[in-house]
């Protein structure tokens, strides 16, 4: 018998996009019916909200690896842990899976806020499949990890998030089941927790030979504790290899991503039609920033069907997913940054001064609005920032995702560059 | 759990199916705890806690006894009118509460849904619990009525459980066609206080069914019928009998009703996690 704990062949897994998704019986009979009607008339339309969130995906886990899944937002990974943990279905492919797993894609997941410490260990023990007797034994490991002693017959909803964080964690963290699926539990909690769930992470997979699941942003994180690395890139295998090879993969494809950021924005008011966008005179999805550079030029090209009141929004983003800086000038200064325009085609430009960065690579997510009212156009991740600035101190890797605790908004004019008034 | 050798499991579209029942069983523990933690809930928020299960049989006793015992002037036969109405509150109650608990669980627990892996059947099946507490309470309450009124227990009470086993499994049939179309179309969560409102008069709940023939048979299409004629026989003794049409046919639809919801519940789950 060879020692593949996971198999997984061809898995795809299809969609309805939010579109023409019928919340009401009338919907769904009135969008049935004009279905059958077109297919009684020949026509065969593809539903355009169709979406393949996974395409074709096949690898396999051997006993005692430690897999980390990196890709970015959108990729599939979540949907790809979501089938591994039967939660939903895949559309066709198949997984075989020889032992018990356990799935972590959320701290706490059933806690109850009226009930103690006490009573939710039980209660999230059972949800993540252990047995009464199981929990009962570990019970005084799992307080003493989450260190809630003097608070374990307190109702949950008094505790501090970071005590909440802890006893979700040590929950999950003392289940033994022969895989363990993560998803980005860690992205929560302070600093130190990180670290030590990291450390329980690394134990139970090295020390204990168990196989290990984890999806991560986090690419130090997965550099430290994954054996193998999958990279995946709108829902298929782009990579797949030793997890050092993996994460170089990943990172040359931030870089050498030369498409155009055009194609990522979402159309959310189809009185708006992105022509183009531009970050520093380029409309690459990648951009290098020179040294010492502390701002960059956003510009948006677009046409408007009708009349509109419209502005930039920007948001600044770590390299997982952390909001850094938030660039609003709608909100800030209704008066000034608000601009209305004419139907027809029109440029908007803006500023946008950076905090002080670290080296690293960084995300934008750009946006076409009217302040507090509606989003036109949206786009997030179409272009990385690539800054060279100083490199963090003393390689601590958990210091960078520090920086999403907390983000600043940043100041800056929007002025239309073509038609438009202020 | 088992130290054996764990069975290979196989994801594949539409193969969940494979060793659901298994499955289900060896997740009773999550089912207790899911129908503890409802029930602890349920009585901790609550200052008055048991008090609120008593208050609205109470009332509508007194209500229908006015209505239907002086207003309509429907006979009781033998039996004190408030008792006749009580015995009927019962499993009404009982399957109420189970029914709206169930219809309302998935959605109630989207949060597990979209997380964890479990077979759904568990989340409707635990929302009985609260019910069956709740029952109990009222259980109490009308055990001193029926001592006050000198009515006391006969070896009928020995069949009571099966006739609340009957009312539970009407409510989880009806609950899981419910559960299940409302995780689609949030809609359907209008249409339970309303098939509530009108089923306690559709339902003998305020009368008794023996004098009135021509309209029994209908009645009894309602499957509760079945169960509340069931509950008097076995609590009021005395007179009151039941027909065995009536039961079979009441026990026949219960039984549709049952194999259906089942059916239909099983068919959409798989789902649920994407639409929910």
């Amino acid at each position: 018998m060879d020692d593949t704990i996971i198999r997984v062949e061809a898995l795809s897994k299809k969609y309805h996009l939010g579109l023409v998704r019928h919340d009401t019986l009338r919907d769904h009979l009135a969008a049935a019916l004009r279905t059958s009607l077109r297919r009684l008339r020949g026509m065969r339309v593809p539903d355009p909200a169709d979406f393949w969130a996974l395409r074709d995906v096949s690898f396999d886990v051997k006993r005692g690896e430690v897999l980390g899944i990196i890709g970015r937002n959108g990729a599939g990974k979540s949907t790809l842990l979501k089938i591994l943990s039967r939660i939903t279905e895949p559309t066709t492919g198949r997984v075989t899976i020889r032992g018990r797993v356990a799935s972590l894609l959320e701290v706490g997941t059933g806690f109850h806020p009226e009930l103690t410490g006490r009573e939710n260990i039980f209660l999230n023990g059972a949800i993540l499949g252990m047995t009464q007797a199981e929990i009962r034994r570990k019970f005084d490991e799992i307080v003493a990890f989450a260190e809630v002693e003097r608070f374990i017959d307190t109702p949950v909803k008094h505790y501090s998030s970071g005590m909440y964080m802890r006893l979700a964690f040590a929950v999950a963290a003392h289940l033994e089941p022969e895989i363990l699926i993560i998803d980005e539990v860690l992205a929560v909690g302070d600093l130190p927790f990180q670290k030590k769930c990291l450390g329980k992470i690394q134990d139970v997979a090295s020390g204990e030979g168990r196989t290990v699941l984890f999806v991560s942003h986090n690419t130090a994180a997965i550099a430290q504790l994954c054996t193998k690395g999958l990279v995946l890139q709108y829902g298929r295998v782009a990579h797949w290899g030793t997890a050092a090879q993996s994460l170089a993969y990943y990172s040359a494809s931030f870089t050498e991503d030369s498409g155009s950021m055009n194609d990522s924005f979402r159309i959310l008011d189809q009185r708006v039609a992105i022509a183009d966008a531009r970050i520093n005179g380029s409309n690459k999805r990648s951009i290098q920033l020179p040294p010492g550079r502390d701002n960059i030029e956003m510009e948006l090209e677009f046409t408007a069907t009708e009349p509109l009141v419209v502005t930039l929004e920007a948001r600044l983003l770590d390299q997982f997913g952390g909001c850094i800086a938030f660039f609003c000038p709608g909100h800030t200064d209704p008066h000034h940054n608000v601009i209305q325009v004419s139907a027809g085609r029109h440029v908007l430009a803006a500023n946008m001064r950076l905090p002080p960065l670290h080296r690293g690579t960084y995300q934008i997510d750009l946006a076409l609005v009217r302040p507090g009212v509606c989003y036109y156009a949206r786009a997030e991740n179409p272009c990385f920032l690539h800054h060279s600035g100083t490199p963090l101190p003393n390689g601590n890797v958990f210091e960078q995702s520090a920086q999403g605790a907390g983000y600043q908004v940043l100041t800056g004019a929007v002025r239309p560059r073509s038609g438009g008034t202020i | 759990m088992e130290a054996t050798e764990p069975p290979e499991l196989v994801i594949e579209a539409g193969r969940s199916s494979r060793h659901y029942w298994r499955d289900l069983w060896r997740y009773r523990e999550l089912l207790f705890f899911l129908a503890w933690r409802d029930v602890k809930v349920r009585y901790k928020q609550a200052v008055l806690g048991a008090a609120w299960a008593l208050v609205q049989p109470l009332v509508t006793m007194v209500v229908f006894t006015l209505v239907f015992g002086k207003l309509a002037g429907m006979p009781s036969g033998t039996t004190p009118y408030p008792l006749l109405v009580l015995a009927g509150l019962l499993p009404w109650q009982l399957f109420s509460g189970a029914f709206s608990g169930s219809s309302g669980s998935i959605i109630a627990n989207a949060n597990l849904v979209s997380k964890v892996y479990f077979p759904r059947l568990v989340v409707p099946l635990a929302a009985l619990a609260v019910a069956l507490i709740d029952f109990a309470v009222v259980f109490v309450m009308y055990a001193g009525f029926s001592t006050w009124f000198g009515i006391w227990p006969t070896w009928r009470l020995l069949a009571l459980p099966a006739f609340m086993l009957v009312a539970l499994l009407i409510a989880l049939g009806a609950g899981l066609w419910l559960t299940a179309l409302t995780v689609k179309y949030r809609d359907f969560r209008f249409i339970v206080p309303f098939l509530l409102q009108v089923g306690v008069f559709i339902t003998p709940v305020g009368y008794r069914t023996d004098n009135i023939p021509n309209w029994r048979d209908l009645l009894a299409l309602n499957p509760l019928t079945g169960v509340i004629d069931g509950f008097r026989w076995c609590l009021l003794g005395g007179d009151y009998q039941v027909s065995a049409g009536l039961m079979g046919t009441s026990l026949l639809v219960a039984a549709l009703l049952l194999t259906t919801g089942v059916w239909f519940f099983r068919a959409t789950e798989r789902t649920f996690a994407d639409i929910i």
